[in-house]
């Protein structure tokens, strides 16, 4: 077995995304069993492990109610993130944000936004803190949203406020064709997003959300000239929502041809061809990734079923400041 | 201390704690047109022009106060703080909790609220109570030149996301107010502006001037009405209010917002709840009608309570075994 280190950002990647996938199919598992339904993001691993692999410690995120992949490629602990999914004391807000709301302090997961806009509209604020000093010098801020956001008016008012005070904001849409259960035609022209962003006034680029080192070399190149002018960028990644809205979701208002022909893009299949392809990894060692991935959640599964439950009398805790709460 | 207008106890209280703390800064619509000398002292990062767009304007102030600043944004009128409640209400007032404690939100969003310019339904609603209804906000509306200082200055030293309501009708009016630059006036404190035995007047903001109005036509007829005037709606200072109800035991509650699930049914409640067995009469809540504000002066000024009818429903409570509820509206 390689060291870690020695390992390549390729595999890793691929890795963080067996993970990602391990972990929501293991919630869909427990959904079934009586465990709070999820937004999954399965389809989506590669945005998110493409875009946060190009973040350093001192950046922050946003994200919103798919957020699963965001949080696992920025470290989050799977069993943490599973325990607050189930509501359980261990998890990283104490079992009070569920699937939908999940932050993380210590990772730089600044605010989730299930609102969907919302994490936009509180992103300019958060690149504002950062440009007047609050955060690790040099740091930039990331925001993740959809198509369904981009139909928000606050898309637009951030977008402008963002770019009219020059904040260090990256801008990220996963345009993923769904939102809830609409499809995207069915809301605006087909390369509206970008072109709606273009507008006003700052560097866009499209990208194809399920190539995860296409994503990642667009983001590491919109995070450097973010760093080095301070002003805003924004990316759209051009992706698939491959499970239904919130599960269970039968998909029954799916066109299965269009289903069938995202499947076959499959984001984690696609980037093991390539690795397979680059013998960067053979069939043995692929077939390693995945049990050591699936290993990881059976772990994080019991961790998260083991965790207790919140204790009722803390119920209206942390509505207001206490003594004792963060300064 | 020194004799000033409410708009220049504000001034002093933004400027001061700007001065103070240079995580304060200053956001909304004109900001730095219209206080130049906050500009010309604190510069433009810290006193912010923005679009005419509430949302995005509530949204970065919520953004900033959960990564390590102290905003205070101006909305201007509270009936444009419509647009801009999925970030107070969603974002400010719930993520400290759903956070579970990880993130805090210390903001401050004013505007100016209640009758007197003849504006219209659209710039005057008194949309207090919206906030009191929403968990994790806090509720400033003070009555007095001084009390704005005092609360703006507690407000953006809070943790918590405060709203804090200017009523239109005092912005000019004049008063003493302390020098000190430490004038804080806690949140949660209610004041008794006028002691009495016999009544007791709750209001807060302009309706506390028409209650020591019309205590002071009681006092003329023998009548002892104590004022309680509340300052901050939330958190409210139920102590203050019951203890003046267990003395006098009579409540007349008087507000210029409808009175439909607001502060005076809220109070009426707690009186029921807390001080039954105090009661001498029942409680008598006089509120604006639930209709929205008309710009003509004599239908805005029909819309209010006046010292009459706080007069009126006293007598009536003195010298009826059983006085109905009086709703202005219906009056």
């Amino acid at each position: 077995m390689s060291a870690a280190a020695t390992v390549p950002a390729t595999v890793r990647r691929l890795e963080t995304m067996l993970l990602a996938r391990a972990y929501e199919e293991a919630l869909v598992e427990l959904q079934h069993g009586g465990a709070p339904g999820t937004c999954t993001s399965v389809g989506q691993e590669a945005c998110a492990v493409g875009v946060v692999g190009a973040l350093e410690p001192r950046d922050r995120l946003l994200t919103n109610h798919r957020s699963a992949a965001h949080l696992i490629a920025r470290g989050a602990d799977p069993g943490r993130l599973m325990a607050e999914v189930l509501g359980r004391v261990d998890g990283y807000c104490g079992g009070r944000s569920g699937s939908l709301h999940i932050s993380a302090r210590e990772l730089g997961v600044v605010l989730t936004s299930t609102i969907v806009g919302g994490e936009l509209s509180m992103a300019p604020g958060v690149a504002l803190a950062q440009k007047m000093g609050q955060g690790e010098a040099g740091g930039i801020v990331a925001v993740f949203f959809g198509d369904g956001a981009a139909c928000e008016g606050i898309f637009h008012e951030a977008l402008n406020l963002a770019v009219q005070w020059q904040l260090p904001l990256l801008f990220v849409c996963e345009n993923n064709d769904w939102q809830a259960f609409v499809h995207r035609r069915e809301t605006m022209p087909d390369n509206a997003i970008a072109a709606w962003a273009a507008g006003h006034g700052l560097a866009v680029r499209t990208v194809d959300g399920n190539d995860v080192e296409a994503v990642h070399a667009a983001a590491s190149e919109a995070v450097a000239g973010i760093r080095a002018d301070g002003r805003p960028r924004f990316l759209e990644l051009v992706t698939y929502r491959l499970r239904g809205h919130f599960e269970p979701d039968d998909q029954a208002y799916v066109d299965p041809a269009e289903l069938a022909r995202w499947q076959a893009r499959d984001p984690l299949q696609q980037q093991a061809d390539r690795l397979l392809a680059q013998a960067a990894l053979d069939s043995a060692g692929l077939a390693r990734l995945h049990e050591a991935a699936r290993a990881r959640i059976a772990a994080a599964v019991a961790f998260a079923q083991a965790s207790a439950w919140p204790d009722p009398r803390a119920l209206t805790r942390h509505v207001y400041a206490e003594q004792g709460d963060r300064p | 201390m020194s004799r000033i207008t409410t708009e220049q106890a504000i001034h002093q209280a933004l400027a001061e704690e700007m001065q103070r703390d240079a995580r304060v800064f200053l956001m909304g619509e004109g900001v730095a047109t219209k206080r130049p000398d906050l500009l010309r002292d604190f510069g433009a990062a810290r006193v912010r022009n923005t679009p005419l767009a509430e949302a995005i304007i509530a949204g970065t102030a919520v953004g900033a106060a959960a990564s390590g600043l102290r905003p205070v944004i101006d909305l201007l009128f509270a009936p444009f703080l419509t647009y801009a409640m999925d970030a107070l209400v969603n974002s400010a007032g719930k993520l400290r909790y759903l956070s579970g404690g990880q993130f805090e939100f210390p903001l401050v969003a004013m505007s100016m609220t209640g009758s007197g310019w003849c504006v219209g339904a659209q710039h005057n609603h008194n949309l207090e109570a919206m906030f009191v209804h929403a968990p994790g906000l806090k509720v400033v509306m003070p009555s007095t030149p001084a009390d704005f200082k005092g609360l703006l200055k507690s407000a953006i030293r809070d943790a918590d996301p405060v709203l804090f309501f200017t009523d239109l009708g005092l912005l000019h009016q004049e008063g003493e107010v302390p020098d000190d630059g430490d004038h804080c006036v806690p949140l949660g404190e209610a004041v008794v502006r006028r002691a009495g035995r016999d009544v007791t007047l709750v209001s807060y903001a302009k309706t506390v001037e028409v209650c020591l109005q019309a205590a002071m036509q009681l006092g003329a007829q023998g009548i002892s009405a104590e004022v309680v005037d509340l300052r901050t709606l939330k958190p409210f200072d139920e102590a203050t209010v019951l203890n003046s109800l267990r003395k006098t035991g009579r409540l007349v509650i008087v507000t210029e917002a409808s009175g439909l699930c607001g502060m005076a049914a809220e109070l009426a409640a707690l009186a029921a709840t807390r001080a039954f067995a105090a009661l001498r009469a029942p409680v008598v809540r006089l509120t604006g009608p639930d209709a929205p504000a008309a710009s003509s002066w004599v239908l805005e000024q029909a819309a209010l309570p006046s010292a009459d009818a706080v007069v009126q429903a006293v007598e009536g409570l003195l010298h009826q075994a059983v006085a109905e509820p009086a709703v202005l509206a219906a009056s």
